[in-house]
């Protein structure tokens, strides 16, 4: 395969090296299941228990608060799910700006009696605090958007919750690996986090879950997890998931330099052009760039963009077949037009200078040629 | 050479074929994209893959790769399929029906709907494990709206009558769902002769990667089912998440593999079966577990009598066996699959299911008859029991103390 510069770390990470060789031998020799009594199981069982430690500090918890599940949507969709199930319905706030595996279940609720409000941002798309309903029970905020890269005030709502009762669970898949994470010092109940966003494998992510809250799970059968989600446990993408997470946040210090300092000259480029940055005024990730190039629309630019040998992305991948403009930028209140120009780049552990260097130019390149089409089209 | 412990536990799992294992490691190197990415070619690529896996799998059981949704495990299968029905059409009815030797990703599906209101029959099976049809029929009520049989059992590996409950159900428009995961590559499944309406399979148990399943659900005639897991909308909407697709490649291979050349495999597990069988039979006092004509050849469950199940694993520490299922193996109680075809505790806790597979040699089965002859013979002459039997004492008219 012709193999172009990948700049979408955001919707998947290349697997590291250090993952992979981790990984393998338990797609080997090493296949027992976990549940099994004898050497088979027993070694799976301990590999097990080497990840959820090595996942638990990653972001500060305790190994027992760790619950393996086959990814991100798995786990927002057992929090969300799980949490309400044991509670009376009441209020449940998630911000305008969620990935649809948090918004989605949290719509579900509403045939369940609850009641759903949203969480506005603010221009620079900051979920505001402010608009945290005092009635409200269930409140889901991401730690980080996964367009704008935007970074929400957790302490702040996790304070908020605190005070009147309420269970605040974060959607951290994106910030992970990119930014300090403190699950105490967050002060939330409940957090997401994915291995496929960090160098880890697809198939496995978790929940990080205080125990003082009552989970009803998702999955039952044979009490897995401590129950919270049964299923034989994927233990090559556990393995994998829990070396991820061990790298990322050794090399979190200078990665994150590096990252910003990539970011800095895409936008650089991006300001040349003309262009627009997205929750710019905001504190965000330091991987990325969400822009829009006026008049240019941006499935365009995407396709341009990749067949120069660039992948990007022009909004969440889930969404990326949809031509709607993104929830994200319609929650900041961007007007459609200039939102439908909207692509998204992101670097990770894999990206080097060299790749963005030419992928500035490729980028002022294509304006180009895209603005001369357009004047034709004009004359 | 053999290699210890000798693994007999393929019914917990089996190892990734080295062919799986190679098609997978790609996905796990420069092929890293998101199958849900439409702008670039690293999602393309892998969706590419994803969907001609998704025909390996459906060819195997020779329905509609449109039929096929991805899953995390045939215990989430079980799960979407058992509570995705029951709910969305909960409108014709609320009882249902399973017997009491399935997974427990079925029964503890089923005691989740009985606390939502739904009113759950548990069928006793036969002594042989099978179903008792008759029984069976005279369980379905105007009300029922959907049944749960397993197609191999993970303990004792009987085959149940699949295509005749499938009329039945079909008849009454009762909505059909079928555990295959321990299926696979062991008997031939055509979904277009059976009257199935939701399956659920593993990749795990038929030499695939770990983390990955499928729900085959019928559209002809359409079967909906409410979905468990909400959100980017992947697989139509019936389950989001972003697909694994190194997994999800292994599952495919670990299909093709199974449907070319499960005819060769299954003779020659058989005879391995048959060889372990003939064996074990010449110790005294043994029971197999489950009828033995209608059973996968991979599984042989046998009951030592008077020799105590946990200590008799823990003397066999050279073969990897199970006492149960894995899923229960952590828990000391005796299998309540064995007790549900009427085994008494004490034969029960004497059981041990030995599972054969693909890389299971002539020479592992005659190191392993051979140590279980000695350590049950070694066990036995500790065993008040076992020295009471030989005296022709009947233990039944035994009056134990209790303390």
């Amino acid at each position: 395969m012709f193999a172009p510069v990948y700049l979408d770390h955001n919707a998947s990470a290349p697997l590291l090296d250090a993952v992979r060789e981790a990984m393998l031998p338990w797609l080997g020799a090493r296949f027992g299941n976990a549940s099994s009594r004898h050497e088979y199981g027993r070694a799976a069982r301990r590999a097990i228990d080497d990840a959820r430690a090595q996942v638990a500090a990653a972001v500060g918890a305790h190994p027992t608060e760790v619950v393996f599940t086959s990814g991100g949507s798995e786990a927002n969709n057992l929090f969300i799910k799980g949490a309400a199930a044991r509670m009376k319905p009441g209020l449940v706030q998630v911000s305008a700006i969620e990935h649809p595996c948090v918004r989605e279940p949290a719509r579900q609720l509403v045939r369940a009696g609850w009641t759903l409000a949203e969480l506005p941002t603010d221009a620079d798309g900051r979920v505001q605090v402010h608009a945290l309903d005092a009635r409200t029970q269930l409140v889901s905020v991401m730690t980080a958007n996964n367009e704008t890269g935007v970074l929400q005030d957790i302490p702040a709502f996790a304070a908020a919750a605190k005070r009147q009762g309420a269970w605040l669970h974060t959607d951290a898949v994106q910030a992970l690996g990119k930014i300090p994470l403190d699950f105490r010092a967050l002060g939330v109940a409940a957090m997401t986090l994915s291995a496929h966003k960090i160098g880890g494998p697809q198939g496995a992510g978790a929940l990080v879950l205080d125990k003082r809250v009552d989970l009803e799970p998702l999955i039952a059968g044979g009490g897995h997890e401590r129950g919270l989600r049964s299923g034989t446990e994927n233990i090559a993408a556990i393995v994998g998931f829990g070396v991820a997470c061990k790298e990322a946040v050794a090399a979190l210090g200078a990665r994150r330099e590096a990252m910003q300092a990539q970011r800095a000259l895409i936008e650089r480029c991006v300001a040349e052009q003309g262009g627009s940055v997205f929750g710019a005024g905001a504190e965000r990730l330091p991987n990325t760039c969400y822009f829009a190039l006026p008049g240019i629309d941006g499935e365009t630019l995407v396709g341009k963009l990749d067949r120069a040998g660039f992948a990007v992305a022009s909004g969440a991948a889930c969404s990326s077949a949809s031509p709607e403009p993104s929830r994200t930028l319609t929650a900041m209140g961007v007007a459609a037009d200039l939102a439908r120009g909207a692509i998204r780049v992101s670097v990770g552990a894999s990206t080097t200078m060299q790749d963005v260097n030419e992928f500035c130019g490729a980028l002022a390149r294509v304006a180009d040629e895209l603005r001369g089409l357009r004047a034709m089209a004009a004359a | 050479m053999l290699k210890f412990p000798i693994y007999l536990d393929y019914s917990a799992t089996t190892p990734v074929d080295p062919r799986v294992a190679a098609k997978m490691i790609p996905w796990l190197t420069e092929q890293f994209g998101n199958p849900a990415s439409r702008s670039h070619a690293y999602g393309w690529e892998a969706e590419a893959a994803v969907e001609e896996a998704r025909e390996q799998v459906a060819k195997l059981v020779n329905a509609d790769p449109k039929e096929i949704v991805w899953t995390s495990g045939a215990t989430e299968s079980n799960n979407l399929a058992i509570k995705g029905a029951a709910h969305f059409y909960s409108g014709k009815g609320k009882h249902i029906i399973t017997l009491r030797t399935e997974h427990k990703a079925v029964l503890d599906t089923f005691r989740e709907l009985e606390r939502e209101g739904f009113e759950a029959t548990y069928l006793d099976p036969k002594e042989d494990g099978l179903i008792d049809l008759d029984a069976f029929r005279a369980a379905l009520r105007p009300d029922t709206v959907l049944v749960s049989i397993m197609f191999v059992n993970n303990e004792i590996g009987v085959i149940q009558p699949i295509a005749e409950i499938g009329e039945i159900c079909r008849e009454k428009g009762i909505i059909f769902h079928v555990d295959a995961a321990q299926a696979t590559g062991k008997v031939a499944i055509d979904l277009d002769k059976l009257k199935v309406d939701l399956m659920s399979f593993s990749a795990h148990k038929t030499y695939g990667p770990k983390g990955i399943g499928a729900l085959y659900v019928r559209r002809k005639p359409r079967i909906r089912l409410e979905a468990q897991m909400h959100g980017g909308g992947h697989e139509r909407g019936l389950r989001s998440g972003t697909l694994a697709t190194h997994q999800i490649v292994g599952m495919g291979e670990a299909f093709r593999i199974a449907r070319e050349e499960m005819g060769a495999e299954n003779e020659r597990v058989r005879m391995l079966r048959d060889r372990l069988l003939k064996g074990l039979q010449d110790i005294e006092a043994t029971y197999v577990n489950g009828d033995l004509e209608a059973r996968v050849p991979h599984n042989l469950n046998i009951s030592f009598a008077y020799v105590e199940g946990e200590s008799l694993i823990m003397a066999i520490k050279e073969v990897a066996v199970s006492s149960g299922s894995a899923c229960t193996s952590a828990s000391l109680e005796p299998s309540y699959v064995l007790r549900a075809l009427g085994r008494e505790d004490e034969l029960a806790h004497s059981s041990i299911r030995f599972s054969i597979g693909r890389f299971t040699t002539e020479e592992e089965v005659d190191f392993t008859i051979d140590l279980l002859h000695r350590k049950i013979g070694k066990l036995r002459e500790l065993s008040p029991l076992w020295e009471m039997v030989q005296e022709g004492v009947d233990l039944n008219t035994v009056q134990w103390a209790h303390h």
